[in-house]
């Protein structure tokens, strides 16, 4: 009765300190990723407490809405940002078993991305101005494309772990029994292409242009000021971390800290999170760099290629589990 | 003691019916009763169908001395039928409260059909022999097909209600064809085809089996509208009132569907081929990806909505299809979850699409248009519309915590569990099908937020929607009800499935008790699974922590100014709401998604006429849409009705001596093949 208690106790305590830990490193993976790509150019680049700043600076400051903007233009970026903040419980970071981990279910976690993405989309037709229609189509059309490489994902997972609760999912990867690796790395690759698309990154959509035409998401909330634009790039860049503990929990999951480990376990997992997502960082980093910006009608066929990486990796499972079978 | 149910719900029928009659002869001011008439009966029979399942859907038959010469017809009820009839009653009485709307009750012509619809459908829900099964089925068509034909004046109606006209006589030869191969060969026509007959006799095999499939396929399937012979859904249901086509796409559609179990699943027992299941999921998965993609593409706000029904129905048909090879492959838990997963789809998308076609018809009177080029703003005229939309949509784009995202997590997680049942092209088969559903979802999603974006938010359009006016009172209380309804299916799926757990019982041989908790459904005993009430507790307390902060923390209220938009210009006073042109409307809203897929899939081909420069002619942009199924199916299925016509044609001119003979020698023909088949 005191076991599970406690069990109770830790697991809530792990998810606190979880969320803490993702609100307070998601502005400064951003500043992170900004600062390397100057110094990758050559600039010196802004510090990395910048986009801190101006989170506090947006927020202090009251919004301007259109005269003909309804409730549901007010609302929406606070709902946008609960729904990935709800996404972002389910993620474990550092450490397995925390109290979200019984519901913690991987095509849970998209719909509630998924129900970000169309409350902002809504938004940005609510004014009438064509900017916000213009980001509004374009990001509806590349989740179309990103779907269904980020299900095939999720059927490789579901194949190798019998679940699709990511608790359960890095529970099975992190045993490493798992036997064939070149399916895991293909449904790495799938996924870290939808990720670049959900996250608005290069190749697919530029956050940093400044071309109204060009832009995808940042036209979509071209209307927002003050607090508002705060909480909407407090939910661009929490989703953007929540995006790399995904990657880092699914497909690297050492040094996770078990229930069973304690509480001892927990500062060398929340070492190795900040390890893999800083190299994930400075991956995209350099891949931002290296990339050009792709035209809005290739974006398809760039998650198309995805979409058959995530097909092989589980057209491989399936040709092992033959082998295995019919071998023997 | 007899059980009262059953009787109760025949007299509920047959009220109905009579309701029809009086609808077509009562005069003007008694007409207004019959909407308010038909919900109590139809509140009443839903509270006995809750009843009969809560009691265990135990299986009942009534024999009433009508139908075929010579023979009772029997009617019967258990957990399947029980489960479809609480939905159609329950979308029914929202649809009726709708209907008292004065702009429901003014056509006495589509009037006095509405009952007499319901009715129908409620019929073939409570057959218990093939008999009374296509008369209810046959008769739902015609009734639905009279309501379209009662606008025939306007533009384009025509074409649809001859198509589908076309489509209901198909499906009757279809299945008519279908109960005469089930049937036992030796026993008496009419009691041959009682269902306990059938199943008491030989399960048909070979051939037999095979054409079975396919007859209740096309026949149930395209009244279902399963690609290929979704053709004429988009065009006949938004022809309706929207109350009709509330309940065309909400429940006429899962009536089809229960024709599909009941046949395959029930009457065809359970030693049926592992292969059997998969033309449905074939035609689930294709109805699926083409309904979503022509709910981008359609102009009309109820057409969008009648290309998502495609949709939905499409992936209620794999669920089904994985159930079957699944309990093929004799895995009891696995069927029961697929087939669980379909009957909550097909409780959730009835009721959603019945909410969202009562909005489109709300705003389709309030603001003077169903075209979304015709539309905007709503949401500030109409906000309680707007709001159950809203909710609605949730449900159309399946995400959570909303009633769509539980039912589709189900079918998901069924076709992600198939590879089980091993076999490689299977398995492929499964992996594809997962893909492609996530394409449906995120098509229905992209659909969803063109429907509200274009036809509720931003600036009005047209004066007509700059004053348009919020829904009449018993509407709205129509479409309240149904989105608490929406929202309660959303959270609590478990006590739902339970509902369905006597037929899964049955038909699946697997129990969902233990997976179907209050809180929790999941796919397998011990394994976690999705908790809707979490997972709204999460987001709720996520939303009131960000709602809390800024409160503390930022300064409060808001200013009004104009839109910016990078210098949005102030609007000239002979267009006070601005051009409407510079608005995204639906066709940009969708032209990334119509280049990208809709070339491949849909045909689609822009033509551009651009004036040379000095030329003083406009220019031009169009683009031209063509469904595959018309292309492939349906235009060739036209062109042999030619043809054959130009035969039939040849025999006008013949002289009476002629004719006689004709029919002479087509009689001998046709007493020579009885002679062959008796001899045989």
């Amino acid at each position: 009765m005191i076991g599970t208690a406690l069990d109770i106790l830790t697991g809530l305590a792990a998810e606190i300190l979880h969320l803490a830990l993702m609100l307070a490193v998601a502005p400064l993976l951003i500043g992170c990723i900004r600062t390397l790509k100057a110094r990758l150019l050559g600039r010196i680049g802004p510090p990395v407490m910048q986009p801190w700043r101006d989170l506090i600076r947006l927020a202090r400051k009251q919004p301007v809405l259109a005269e003909n903007a309804s409730f549901l233009f007010a609302a929406a970026p606070a709902i946008g940002f609960a729904a990935t903040l709800a996404a972002a419980a389910l993620v474990p970071s550092f450490a397995l078993g925390m109290s979200t981990a019984a519901v913690s279910d991987l095509l849970v976690i998209a719909g509630l991305l998924a129900l970000g993405r169309c409350t902002l989309a809504l938004a940005g037709m609510d004014v009438g101005t064509a900017f916000g229609g213009i980001g509004a189509s374009r990001e509806m059309t590349f989740a179309v494309f990103a779907e269904p490489a980020l299900i095939l994902v999720i059927f490789t997972l579901m194949l190798l772990a019998g679940t699709t609760n990511l608790d359960g999912v890095a529970g099975v990867l992190r045993e490493g029994s798992v036997g064939l690796r070149a399916s895991l790395g293909l449904a790495m690759i799938a996924m870290l292409a939808v990720a670049l698309s959900e996250n608005a990154r290069i190749p697919v959509d530029d956050p940093a242009t400044h071309l109204e035409l060009s832009m995808g998401r940042e036209a979509m909330v071209l209307e927002y000021s003050g607090r508002d634009l705060a909480l909407i790039e407090g939910t661009a860049a929490l989703k953007l971390l929540l995006w790399f503990t995904l990657i880092g929990t699914v497909f690297f999951p050492f040094a996770l800290a078990t229930p069973d480990a304690g509480l001892l376990a927990w500062p060398l997992g929340i070492v190795a999170w900040a390890a893999k997502t800083a190299v994930l960082a400075i991956a995209l980093a350099c891949f931002e760099t290296a990339v050009a910006r792709m035209r809005m009608f290739r974006v398809p066929e760039f998650l198309g290629i995805a979409l058959l990486f995530g097909l092989l990796a589980a057209v491989f499972l399936f040709v092992n589990a033959g082998f295995a079978t019919g071998g023997g | 003691m007899t059980d009262p149910i059953l009787p109760l719900l025949a007299g509920v029928v047959a009220a109905l019916f009579a309701l029809g009659l009086f609808a077509a002869i009562a005069p003007g001011r008694a007409m207004r009763i019959v909407p308010l008439a038909s919900a109590g009966l139809c509140a009443f029979a839903a509270v006995l169908a809750a009843i009969g399942l809560l009691a265990g859907g135990r299986m009942q038959t009534l024999d009433i001395p009508l139908g075929l010469p010579g023979t009772a017809m029997r009617l019967g009820l258990d957990g399947l039928s029980g489960f479809f009839l609480l939905l159609l009653f329950a979308v029914a009485t929202a649809a009726s409260l709708y209907a008292h709307e004065p702009h429901g009750t003014e056509d006495r012509h589509a009037l006095a059909c509405f009952p007499v619809f319901i009715g129908a459908m409620a019929l073939a829900l409570i057959a218990g022999d093939g008999f009374s099964l296509v008369f209810g089925f046959e008769l739902m068509a015609l009734a639905s097909w009279a309501t379209v034909l009662a606008r025939h004046e306007e533009a384009g109606v025509g074409d649809a209600a001859l198509l589908y006209i076309g489509m209901v006589v198909f499906a009757a030869v279809c299945l008519i064809a279908a109960f005469a191969l089930l049937a036992p060969p030796d026993a008496a026509i009419v009691s041959g085809l009682r269902f306990a007959a059938i199943r008491a006799a030989m399960p048909p095999e070979g051939w037999r089996a095979g054409l079975v499939l396919a007859l209740v396929l096309f026949g149930a399937g395209s009244q279902a509208g399963l690609a290929p012979l979704h053709v004429w859904l988009p065009l006949a249901h938004p022809a309706a009132p929207s109350h009709v086509s509330a309940l065309m796409s909400g429940a006429m559609t899962k009536v089809a569907l229960y024709v599909i179990i009941r046949v395959l699943f029930d009457l065809c027992g359970p030693a049926q081929p592992l292969w059997w299941g998969v033309p449905l999921i074939l035609m689930g998965a294709a109805s699926a990806v083409l309904g979503a993609l022509r709910a981008n593409t359609e102009a009309d706000i109820k057409a969008v909505l009648a290309a998502s029904t495609v949709e939905n129905v499409g992936l209620i048909a794999i669920g089904i299809g994985v159930a079957m090879i699944a309990r093929a492959a004799d895995l009891p838990s696995l069927a029961a979850l697929a087939l669980g997963g379909a009957m909550l789809h097909a409780a959730n998308h009835g009721v959603f699409k019945t909410l969202l076609f009562l909005c489109a018809g709300a705003a389709q009177h309030g603001g003077g248009s169903r075209v979304l080029a015709r539309l905007g703003g709503l949401i500030h005229r109409m906000p309680v519309t707007t709001a159950c939309v809203l909710v609605g949509s949730l449900g159309l784009a399946a995400l959570p915590p909303g009633s769509g995202f539980a039912s589709a997590w189900m079918l998901l997680q069924s076709v992600l569990a198939g590879p089980r049942i091993g076999g490689l092209a299977l398995q492929i088969l499964f992996a594809i099908t997962a893909a492609l559903m996530a394409m449906a979802a995120a098509l229905a999603a992209a659909a969803a937020v063109r429907l509200i974006g274009v036809g509720f938010l931003g600036r009005p359009r047209t004066p007509r929607v700059a004053a348009a006016e919020e829904a009449g009172p018993m509407a709205r209380r129509a479409m309240i009800g149904l989105a608490i309804a929406s929202c309660l299916l959303g959270l609590l799926p478990g006590p739902v499935l339970r509902l369905a757990g006597p037929a899964l019982r049955v038909l699946a041989g697997s129990s969902v008790a233990d997976r179907a908790g209050t809180l929790v459904v999941a796919p397998g005993t011990g394994l976690p699974g999705y908790a809707a009430p979490a997972i709204a507790v999460i987001l709720g307390l996520a939303l009131a922590a960000t709602l809390l902060v800024l409160r503390r923390f930022t300064r409060p209220g808001h200013r009004r100014g104009p839109a910016w938009a990078c210098g949005f210009a102030a609007a000239p006073p002979w267009l006070p709401f601005g051009d409407p042109l510079t608005q995204y409307g639906g066709a940009s809203f969708s032209q990334p998604l119509r280049r990208a897929l809709g070339t491949s899939l849909l045909h689609a081909r822009e033509q551009i006429d651009m004036p040379r420069p000095g030329e003083t002619r406009p220019a031009g942009f169009s683009v031209t849409l063509r469904d595959p199924a018309a292309v492939y199916v349906f235009a060739p299925l036209g062109r042999l009705h030619g043809v054959i016509a130009n035969l039939a044609d040849r025999m006008q001119p013949l002289t009476i001596r002629r004719a006689l003979g004709v029919m002479f020698a087509a009689l001998v023909l046709f007493l020579a093949v009885i002679a062959l088949l008796e001899a045989i």
